[in-house]
């Protein structure tokens, strides 16, 4: 089981937590026009690498607030985390 | 019985305490402090099982973890557990076991014909034999195999025991109270980290136990006992024993089970049989040790045969001959010492070497002794079934490959030293990349993964001096880290003898003319010949291997069997070993009860139940409940010997022809509060919500980004920026982080704020023609009519003091409202809509009357909006607004949403107006056409129309809105039913929503 640092709380469990996909994904602005290309690759398409990965959680049996964490997909290392609105190193 | 091999002093048990126990109906004593094992070997008892596939005869082969064959029934105040093993089964008053795999006894076993036929039954053979004729599978071979193969019975009773879980944080985690662990959890401890020290075996020590050495002029074990004894004293100290560390995992998540009651004849009151630890650690110390692993040679599964340091651990720790003419047969000194124990005893054991010329201090003092010592001698067989009876042992030369001449060798026990394997599998698990030591030919740990050290003979060092002197500096330095305290300690002189190298060498060949088995796996009976026949036939993955013979997959995990697997293929290969590798350790450890893995999370405790202000009420009302969700909600109210087909139908018909009640607290509420609470509404639903007045609700359906509907429920715009918003009882978490994850994520520049208040209110449903009337008389002061609360109108009322809000909305079909109250209060309003209702000809109604009205009705729920399901398919598109954007908009361009035959939900209706329609069920064109038979449509909900009175489902059906007064068939292959039926329009009643307006 992970033990993730939620930036509001501090470390806790991974069983406090649930996965929320890969962080790097941004959403169209509503009302542009986008391709049908640029909608699938929001909504579908994602790299799924091995190694570090940008990506979601939230602590949904804690503060409820999405987090990003880097973390390593295939060690589970997880280098860093921050707030939904912090700068990315 | 006599207890016919016990010395007659000395080992660790408490002969003041006599205990009767059962084996195979047997009565036999031990002594406190037995195993099950050990009492059974003082007894002279040998024979414990039958082995898997051939059901050959075995005995006792170790002493502990490691006990690939004694694994037994076992009976304990009224309760069984199977496979327990002997060897780690404490002795009780009363204690009660029986053999397994055999029948019909242990001594007669049946299935030991599986013995002669083993030329038939090579590896794989299960793969080759029972393939064809396919049909033999499931009525002969699969049945057959299940009653031979298999080990104990599990209980088919309710487990009475209870088991607990534990979450556990702690600086150090310390695996094993040998040396290794005692010195590191010593000068941790003693820098104030806080420390948990795990040992499995009921006693502290480890191999301190059965050593013969000296720390600071103290006897192994005295040091064991004064450093344990302190330790227990200190605050930052937990020492656990009868707890084994079985998992390693993911940032320093170790699992440990605590057996708290097994060695009692009956758990104690308030006290678990198990307990399930999850640390947390900081650091871990793994100092499990080193398990002993055997020589490989003819017949070496007769029982008799047994690992030398078990030997040594049934004299010194029970005060147990394992036999008396012992041969003792090793490739290295630590043979001698087990010979030693027994010369001690008075017993000539013989040792045979297959060295030709050690040197060494154990030796020297093993000849001193007078021991009989055979230099470059093989056991080449074991003779005797059901024990050994005498060895065929023989010269080997040089080169290992020759044999001399077969000798015979009466002895009625052989131990067997082939070195020591450390216990790496928790580093393994850990993520440690294991290397290959040549000086001890086995794998060790590599460089750490998480924060985990490996110390003592678990990491190949076998020295005493060295391990303590490492693990002591180790303890105190992880500790200093943590607790920046360093506090010298000093290190203990140590007296130990000094080994000389061992003997790489494992396996004896077989002489000429001779076809002995020669068992690399014991309890699942993998042979040499098992493992050439699979490199013959092309397997080369060591993991193949593995699955193809099943070598060490049996429950003791190969914690015997793997390296001398390993070594067998790098010699056919011709390879060495650490390129051939080993096979992935993976927990648990050693088999864990699942008792102790489910803990207290079983019967009503396996999810949590919730119950509404309401339930109270409805147990008194003879309600009869359905799990919704987490909730449980009343399905029907049961009058007299009602069904629930009856029941449902009379409530419905109620509520369309009088008035009715449900309690709708269980639907998920959200507040949704701040200045741009309508344009985020106005986002997250397909319909506008800019221009809702205050005051009025809106039906509105969210989506998906890929344009699934996610879910359905009516806002009411409470005041100028406060929403009150319902989803459905399911789905009500899943919105609520919906939300936070637009609000958060997507739109933090939005100012809104939304909050869970499903549990804050109360809610019940008023519907039917008269539920005005009655909603008058509940709110004497409020205007209801239909200019005052017009359909989708909100106010709040008095309910006699109580604060109320009032929604004219309706799920029913019907003239309706919906009553929220604080929790609190919810009783008191149900009590007086009923008595107040009591005139209209009120009923209560339960989630299956609740369930026909809006099938009735066509309004769609969670059985259509199951997650494959776009607004068209429910008929929905109404609510989709063109001028605005809202998520998951774009993806209902897509061309598969936009097809002109796309799935649409109809109403079905039986031609026969009889037969009721499984929910499921198929929809296809043709009845008789071949299978697969293509299918059109499925039934998603079905129900009793109390309106028209006959069967009316609904159904999500392709090309849908050109199918209405089709005729098309139903089909259950689970209910074997086919009915002919009519595709009508979803609304099956009042199509124009007359009555909700009325």
């Amino acid at each position: 089981m992970l033990h993730i640092k939620c930036p509001h709380c501090g470390m806790r469990s991974q069983n406090e937590f649930s996965y929320g996909g890969d962080a790097t994904v941004k959403r169209p602005a509503l009302n542009k026009e986008v391709t049908d290309q640029e909608w699938d690759n929001f909504v579908y398409n994602r790299v799924s690498p091995r190694g570090k990965h940008l990506e979601l959680w939230q602590h949904l049996s804690g503060c409820r607030q999405w987090i990003k964490v880097e973390r390593d997909t295939a060690t589970h290392e997880i280098f860093n985390t921050y707030k939904t609105n912090e700068e990315i190193a | 019985m006599t207890q016919s091999y016990r010395i007659e002093t000395g080992g660790l048990i408490n002969r003041n305490k006599k205990i009767s126990f059962k084996f195979n109906g047997v009565t036999y004593f031990g002594y406190d402090g037995d195993t099950l094992a050990s009492a059974l070997l003082a007894n002279g008892v040998h024979l414990v099982g039958r082995s898997f596939k051939y059901h050959r005869p075995r005995g006792f082969f170790g002493a502990g973890v490691d006990e690939p064959y004694a694994v037994v029934q076992l009976y304990r105040n009224g309760e069984t557990e199977p496979n327990i093993k002997a060897t780690e089964q404490e002795l009780f008053e009363g204690l009660e076991a029986s053999s397994v795999n055999c029948w019909p006894s242990v001594n007669f076993d049946i299935g030991a014909i599986n013995n002669f036929l083993k030329i038939f039954l090579p590896a794989g053979f299960y793969y080759k034999t029972f393939m064809w004729p396919k049909s033999f599978w499931y009525k002969i071979y699969e049945p057959f195999i299940r009653k031979a193969a298999g080990l104990g019975v599990a209980s088919t009773k309710h487990d009475k025991e209870r088991y607990e879980h534990k979450y556990e944080y702690c600086d150090l985690l310390i695996t094993g109270s040998g040396p290794a662990g005692l010195a590191s959890a010593y000068s941790a401890a003693k820098n104030g980290a806080k420390v948990i020290l795990a040992e499995d075996k009921p006693r502290y020590g480890g191999s301190l136990l059965t050593s013969d050495v000296n720390i600071g002029n103290q006897s192994g074990k005295d040091w064991a006992d004064g450093i344990i004894s302190e330790l227990k004293e200190m605050p930052n100290v937990t020492v656990k024993n009868r707890s084994q560390v079985f998992g390693y995992y993911d940032h320093n998540m170790l699992v440990m089970s605590e057996k708290v009651s097994d060695h009692l004849p009956k758990t104690k009151k308030y006290h678990p049989n198990k307990r399930l630890w999850y640390i947390r650690a900081k650091e871990v110390l793994i100092s499990s040790g080193s398990i002993e692993r055997p020589i490989v040679f003819g017949n070496n599964d007769t029982p008799g045969v047994m690992l030398s340091s078990a030997a040594k651990e049934y004299l010194k720790v029970y005060g147990v001959l394992v036999g008396k003419k012992p041969l003792v047969f090793t490739n290295n000194d630590s043979g001698y010492e087990t010979a030693i124990e027994f010369k001690k005893h008075g017993v000539d054991p013989i040792v045979l070497d297959s060295r030709s010329n050690p040197q060494s201090e154990i030796i020297d003092e093993a000849k001193n002794l007078g021991i009989n010592i055979k230099n470059s001698y093989v056991v080449v067989a074991a003779q005797g079934y059901k024990k050994v009876k005498s060895a065929d042992v023989a010269t080997i030369s040089e080169d290992k490959k020759t044999l001399g001449k077969i000798e015979n060798i009466i002895c009625d026990c052989i131990c067997v030293s082939g070195f020591w394997t450390p216990t790496i599998h928790l580093a393994s698990q850990s993520g440690n990349k294991t290397k290959f030591n040549e000086e001890i030919d086995a794998f060790v740990p590599g460089a750490s993964k998480q924060n985990e050290t490996t110390l003592g003979a678990a990491n190949g060092v076998f020295t005493l001096e060295e391990t303590l002197k490492t693990s002591f500096e180790k303890g105190k330095e992880l500790s200093k880290k943590i607790t920046e305290k360093d506090n010298e300690i000093s290190i203990p002189n140590v007296v130990e003898k000094k080994y000389s190298k061992h003997d790489r060498f494992w396996c004896v060949p077989l002489p000429k003319g001779k076809s002995y088995k020669r068992f690399l796996d014991f309890q699942n009976d993998v042979a040499v010949s098992d493992v050439e026949i699979a490199l013959r036939e092309g397997y080369r993955s060591i993991e193949h291997v593995k699955r193809y013979t099943t070598l060490g997959m049996a429950t003791d995990q190969g914690k015997t069997s793997n390296l001398n697997g390993l070594q067998l293929v790098s010699e056919i290969e011709n390879k060495v070993v650490p390129s051939v590798g080993h096979t992935t350790f993976r927990p648990p450890y050693t088999p864990i009860s699942i008792g102790a893995i489910v803990g207290r999370e079983v019967g009503r405790h396996s999810k949590p139940t919730r119950k509404s202000p309401i339930h109270n009420w409805h147990e008194e009302y003879n309600a009869v409940f359905v799990d919704a969700g987490v909730w449980l909600r009343p399905r029907y109210y049961k009058r007299g010997n009602e069904t629930l087909f009856e029941a449902s139908k009379r409530e419905a018909k109620n509520v369309r022809t009088n008035v009715g009640v449900c309690d709708v607290t269980t639907l998920g509420k959200i507040d949704v509060k701040g200045p741009d609470a309508a344009e985020f509404l106005n986002r997250v639903y397909t319909n506008a919500w800019l221009k809702l007045p205050v005051g009025k609700a809106r039906y509105g359906v969210m989506l998906r980004e890929d344009g699934i509907v996610m879910d359905d429920g009516t806002t009411t715009r409470i005041s100028e920026n406060h929403y009150h918003m319902t989803t459905t009882t399911a789905q009500a978490a899943n919105v609520l982080s919906h939300l936070e994850y637009y609000l958060q994520l997507v739109w933090p520049e939005l100012n809104v704020n939304v909050v869970s208040t499903t549990e804050q209110w109360a809610g019940a449903a008023i519907a039917g023609p008269k539920s005005r009337d009655l909603l008058q008389k509940l709110f004497p002061k409020t205007d209801v009519s239909n200019e005052g609360l017009p359909f989708m109108g909100y106010v709040e009322g008095d309910l006699f003091g109580v604060k109320a809000r009032i929604f004219r909305i309706s799920f029913s079909g019907e003239l309706a409202y919906e009553v929220n109250v604080e929790s609190d209060n919810g009783r008191f309003m149900w009590e007086k809509i009923i008595e107040l209702g009591e005139e209209f000809q009120i009923q209560p109604y339960g989630t299956e009357a609740l369930s026909t009205l809006r099938i009735e009705m066509g309004h769609v729920a969670g059985s259509e909006l199951d997650g494959r399901t776009i607004p068209y398919d429910n008929a929905l598109e109404g609510l989709l607004s063109k001028k605005k954007d809202f998520i998951g908009k774009r993806s209902l361009q897509r061309e598969a949403f936009v097809a002109e035959d796309r799935q649409r939900i109809v109403g079905v209706i039986p031609l026969d107006k009889k037969t009721s329609i499984p929910e499921g069920s198929h929809l296809v064109k043709d009845a008789n056409a071949p299978l697969p038979n293509k299918k059109l449509g499925h039934i998603s909900a079905s129900c009793w129309s109390v309106e028209h009175d006959n069967p009316f489902s609904l159904a999500i059906l392709k090309d849908g809105k050109n199918m209405i007064g089709k005729k098309l068939f139903v089909m259950s292959p689970l209910k074997n039913k086919v009915i002919p039926v009519e595709i009508v329009s979803s609304h099956y009643v009042d199509p124009k929503g007359e009555r909700v307006r009325s």
